[in-house]
């Protein structure tokens, strides 16, 4: 496996008189891949961002990216990474193309107007290049400040809810866009409370919470590993009992016996290949049923069902 | 020391065209309310006074006065530029770019003292409207003009970090920098007020900087030039060092 393109290792932010942000945080970050970090609010994924970013101090342990120890060689490695921030803050006076340039200017980049506007093109930009960003939609200003973030071409980039407040349609656009980013062999790092996006675009997935990562895995394995598949079947007789013919499937009875519910599998098909032999088994033992309703757990489900696990403990 | 002459660079521009974007607010409004001081003071009321030190008083205010404005402008231009990137939350992109103390300060403090400088020679050019007057020692005074507008914008730039609201960033420019200047020997000679206030006077720092581009201007001045100089150098030291220190601990900066 290649060298981590980051690497955080006993990461600990505790604010002053404030909750510990993030307690003893291991992460190793590799390079190509677009790693998605879910939690709830106020489970230090920002604050993370920010660590690495240089937007705050940590209280404790080490990040190295590139190779490089940001405490020391933070200029380096700074200049490989990009943060698109999760609120729409820009100088709203600015026109477009002034505030990428300045951003290209800002990061030790010379001035390339032929790379900005490749920026720009790329995000549907060009023809809004003199307009005052004030006067831009609020999904456009989330372009610009990618737009911004893109300008001194980073190898690392950090979005952070980068599709927060944006209507579906956009939301898709840019999930074409962070592709598009990875295609060119930009490592991406995103935050994001709309899970769908996180199994729509990561190949990774982190769950943080209470600022420790929980979890991290493959997106397919931890799917594998704690995706089931649901199956209700409404029966055309009720059941007082589960018959022996189904001794062997993982099911439970329900709705005062009009329902089969079948619970198992994983997140790969094995769940749906039971049910079929499931409902093969009803048929042999004669039991009549009038509708079936499967369902794979997603992402959310996983997530929601981890979480919860670990409030219980 | 690493200096990344580029990201410098980028922030003086964005601040400069600030500036110029905001024309009429940072540029004609200090030089019509100068030029106002110079015609009640200089032209209408100076044509009655006594000269001052030899000095005809309508000459004898524009150090003063150009000071007054001086002092207010970088203070506030400098504080401004940072507080206002804090307040929007665009701060962001400059904690996390690959810029250091050295590069903020230029740029910044560079783009302040420049419209400090730009603001004094128009100032300046708008005097000979009102009033006659030669400068003694062009090249002293040029220095001397350059010095506060780098000290004060320094200054400026530690209250634009300090400062957390919009109220505190105006309270040391209006309620301290303004009346001590007014105190401060703009409109009189601080040798000729009664004792004990000719001494008290003196415990106003903005006195010193008064009386160094009197001298500059003139050649006469309440205090001595090296004093007013090293007073200045002085300052100017302590603000560097203080930014280095908030830099080191990313005091309101970084959380």
């Amino acid at each position: 496996m290649s060298e981590p393109i980051l690497s955080i290792r006993g990461l600990t932010k505790t604010y002053k008189n404030g909750p510990r942000a993030l307690d003893s945080v291991d992460l190793d970050i590799r390079p190509g891949e677009i790693f998605a970090l879910l939690g709830p609010n106020g489970a230090g994924k920002t604050t993370l961002i920010g660590a690495v970013c240089g937007l705050v101090r940590p209280t404790g342990g080490t990040i190295t990216a590139f190779g490089q120890d940001l405490s020391r060689d933070w200029r380096k490695a700074r200049a490989r990474i990009g943060l698109v921030p999760q609120e729409l803050a820009t100088d709203m006076f600015e026109t477009v193309w002034r505030a990428i340039a300045y951003s290209q200017g800002l990061f030790g980049r010379p001035y390339d107007p032929a790379r900005l506007e490749e920026i720009l093109r790329s995000l549907s930009l060009w023809d809004k290049k003199d307009a005052q960003i004030r006067a831009l939609s609020g999904g456009m200003k989330r372009r610009v400040l990618i737009a911004k973030a893109l300008a001194h071409e980073p190898e690392l980039l950090f979005l952070d809810e980068p599709t927060a407040g944006v209507d579906v349609e956009l939301r898709k656009d840019m999930w074409q866009q962070i592709a598009a980013l990875k295609e060119r062999g930009v490592t991406i790092i995103l935050t994001t409370h709309y899970i769908e996006e996180a199994e729509e675009m990561a190949d990774r997935v982190g769950i943080i919470r209470g600022g420790r990562i929980l979890m991290v895995d493959e997106k397919r394995a931890m799917m594998e590993r704690l995706g089931t598949t649901e199956a209700v079947i409404t029966l055309a007789a009720p059941l007082a009992a589960i018959p022996p013919a189904l001794a062997g499937f993982p099911v439970e009875i329900g709705a005062d016996g009009m329902q089969l519910i079948y619970r198992g599998g994983n997140g790969q098909g094995g769940g749906r290949a039971q049910v079929a032999q499931l409902t093969q088994a009803l048929t042999r033992a004669d039991i009549a049923y009038t509708s079936l309703d499967i369902h794979d757990s997603s992402l959310e489900d996983i997530f929601v069902g981890l979480l919860g696990e670990k409030e219980a403990a | 020391m690493y200096f990344n002459a580029r990201s410098a660079l980028a922030i003086y521009r964005r601040e400069m065209a600030r500036a110029f974007r905001t024309a009429f607010q940072s540029i004609l409004s200090p030089v019509l309310t100068t030029s106002l001081y110079f015609v009640v003071f200089g032209s209408v009321i100076g044509a009655r006074m006594e000269p001052i030190g030899g000095v005809p008083y309508g000459a004898f205010i524009i150090p003063g006065l150009l000071m007054l404005t001086l002092l207010g402008e970088t203070t506030s231009n400098a504080s401004f530029g940072i507080y206002m990137p804090r307040f929007t939350g665009t701060i962001y992109e400059l904690l996390s770019a690959p810029v250091g103390v050295a590069e903020t300060l230029a740029g910044f403090v560079g783009a302040a003292a420049t419209k400090g400088l730009i603001l004094a020679a128009i100032i300046l050019g708008t005097a000979t409207f009102f009033v006659d007057y030669e400068i003694k020692y062009p090249l002293l005074a040029a220095f001397y003009i350059m010095l506060v507008a780098a000290s004060f914008a320094l200054f400026g730039f530690i209250l634009g970090i300090w400062a957390d609201s919009f109220e505190k960033l105006g309270i040391i420019p209006m309620l301290i920098l303004t009346p001590l200047t007014f105190l401060g020997g703009t409109f009189y000679s601080i040798r000729e007020l009664p004792s004990p206030w000719d001494a008290v006077a003196l415990a106003n720092p903005i006195a010193f900087l008064v009386s160094g581009l009197r001298y500059s201007f003139y050649g006469v001045s309440d205090v001595p030039i090296g004093v007013s100089l090293g007073l200045t150098i002085g300052f100017l030291a302590l603000c560097t060092l203080v930014i280095a220190v908030i830099f080191r601990t990313g005091w309101r900066l970084r959380e």
